[in-house]
């Protein structure tokens, strides 16, 4: 056993971390973990009215956006993604790769993974004024991501989210066009299926283009908490937050509730997965 | 790493005065199945540690729990998380002994059935299990192969309800390696 042993610690494999999140969203953003390959993950995002609305609207349960949408893991390291929001009728598209993974030995040992999504929206609601001359791109909007997470322990993953997102139009020349935003996030395991997630972004008050403000008129930062549970081929994520909207200009820059006061709403996310592609014939 | 490595492989072989009766692998294959009603699970681990002495008839596997390979990924996520934790217990491994090595002839080429007996640690739990098999000679190349049976339950691996049907209790160990000269 001993040579085992020895010979064991001499042949180093590069050992990556894996599941520091249980599904590729930590609430409504992105977690530094994708679909593996050939691994289809179809991703079910309710949202509910505010509960602070009251008995009339059922505390919020009246009203409900939702995200139908469908990832793909392309290799390893690879994912793209499409969704249809009610929200704003919109649909995006992302791609997210993974540039460095968490590894322990190895010859590039690293102590953090570090994950870029680049997300584009499309806002399909009837222009506001049809009479004037409205240009598609007009309906564009674009989210970039830098995420840099670590499992800290089997219990503790966090991760930061530098965030950028840019608006083609505007309404507005005082309203920024391009948005900076710092978003934290992460989990605590509180069994071996589930856990507790918060997220939260910060919009920065960084303009590059005088006479402009740093954020959209009367908008607010995202924050929600919530827990995954995992269950086989689901993961079940129920939270609550102060976004409307589940695609990232809608969460970062477009939030108005305030968490504390109340404007909270309750949703959760399905994620199954399906397998594509059988992982080990790919090798 | 191939220079090391056979710097590792003299200094090993120096050490050991009889290495010539050691015959070992790391390239070894393990596959487990658990088959219920619903759902096959199965997986693979083509990178299984092994080393055999032919004249004493000891024998030790290491096995690498985050080697195995399943169909699924999200099957190969759960098994490291939530069954056999693999952070935690990284390693399976077995230490015993080929009882009847002396009914193996290894200049003759054949089959020869064999009994295995020792200790499996796995999950942080060691049990004493024994086994048969059968070691085969080929233009003396030594390999040997078995199959046997294990109960999740004495590992302390716990299967919730919620799955119950899906994952069966006992789990079909196959081992099949094929043993290098040690010198």
């Amino acid at each position: 056993m001993k040579m085992l042993d020895d010979e064991s610690k001499k042949e180093k494999k590069k050992d990556y971390t894996t599941a520091t999140f249980k599904t590729s969203r930590l609430i409504n953003g992105h977690s530094i973990e994708n679909a593996a390959a050939g691994v289809l993950d179809l991703k079910i995002s309710h949202r509910f009215g505010m509960v602070n609305k009251g008995a009339y609207e059922f505390f919020g349960l009246d009203q409900a956006t939702m995200r139908l949408g469908l990832d793909y893991g392309i290799s390893n390291r690879l994912m793209i993604g499409i969704g249809h929001s009610t929200y704003q009728k919109q649909y995006d598209a992302f791609g997210k790769f993974k540039i460095i993974r968490q590894s322990k030995s190895g010859s590039w040992p690293s102590p953090i993974s570090v994950s870029a999504v680049s997300s584009v929206m499309l806002n399909t609601l009837k222009w506001e004024d049809p009479s004037r001359k409205n240009f598609y791109t007009s309906r564009l909007a674009f989210a970039h991501q830098l995420i840099i997470a670590r499992k800290f322990s089997e219990g503790l993953s966090l991760q930061v989210m530098p965030s950028f997102v840019h608006y083609n139009i505007v309404a507005a020349v005082t309203i920024p066009n391009d948005i900076y935003a710092m978003g934290v996030g992460g989990r605590i395991k509180l069994s071996k299926r589930l856990s507790f997630n918060a997220e939260y972004y910060h919009v920065l008050s960084i303009s590059l283009v005088p006479g402009e403000d740093y954020r959209l008129p009367g908008t607010k930062n995202s924050l929600a908490v919530g827990f995954d549970i995992e269950t086989g081929g689901h993961v079940f994520q129920l939270h609550f937050t102060s976004s409307t909207g589940m695609t990232e200009k809608t969460f970062i820059t477009e939030t108005t509730g305030d968490f504390f006061k109340g404007d909270i709403h309750f949703g959760f996310n399905v994620s199954r997965v399906f397998t594509i592609k059988d992982k080990r014939k790919k090798k | 790493m191939k220079k090391l490595f056979f710097v590792a492989f003299f200094i090993s072989a120096a050490a050991f005065a009889n290495a010539q009766n050691i015959v070992f692998t790391k390239t070894g294959k393990v596959s487990f199945y658990s088959r219920s009603k619903v759902e096959k699970v199965e997986a693979d681990n083509n990178e299984v540690s092994s080393i055999l002495n032919t004249q004493s008839g000891e024998l030790v596997f290491a096995v690498l729990l985050k080697s195995f390979h399943f169909e699924r990924a999200l099957m190969e996520e759960h098994f490291n998380e939530n069954y056999v934790e693999s952070s935690k217990f990284p390693k399976a491994t077995f230490k015993g002994k080929i009882t009847n090595i002396t009914s193996v002839n290894f200049i003759k080429d054949g089959a020869y059935p064999v009994t295995v007996e020792g200790e499996l640690t796995m999950h942080g739990v060691t049990k004493t299990i024994s086994s048969n098999g059968s070691v085969s000679v080929k233009a003396g190349k030594i390999s040997a192969f078995s199959k046997f049976s294990i109960k999740l339950k004495d590992y302390n691996i716990s299967i919730p309800s919620l799955v119950g049907d899906k994952i069966s209790e006992d789990i079909d160990i196959t081992v099949d390696c094929k043993y290098e000269p040690k010198s």
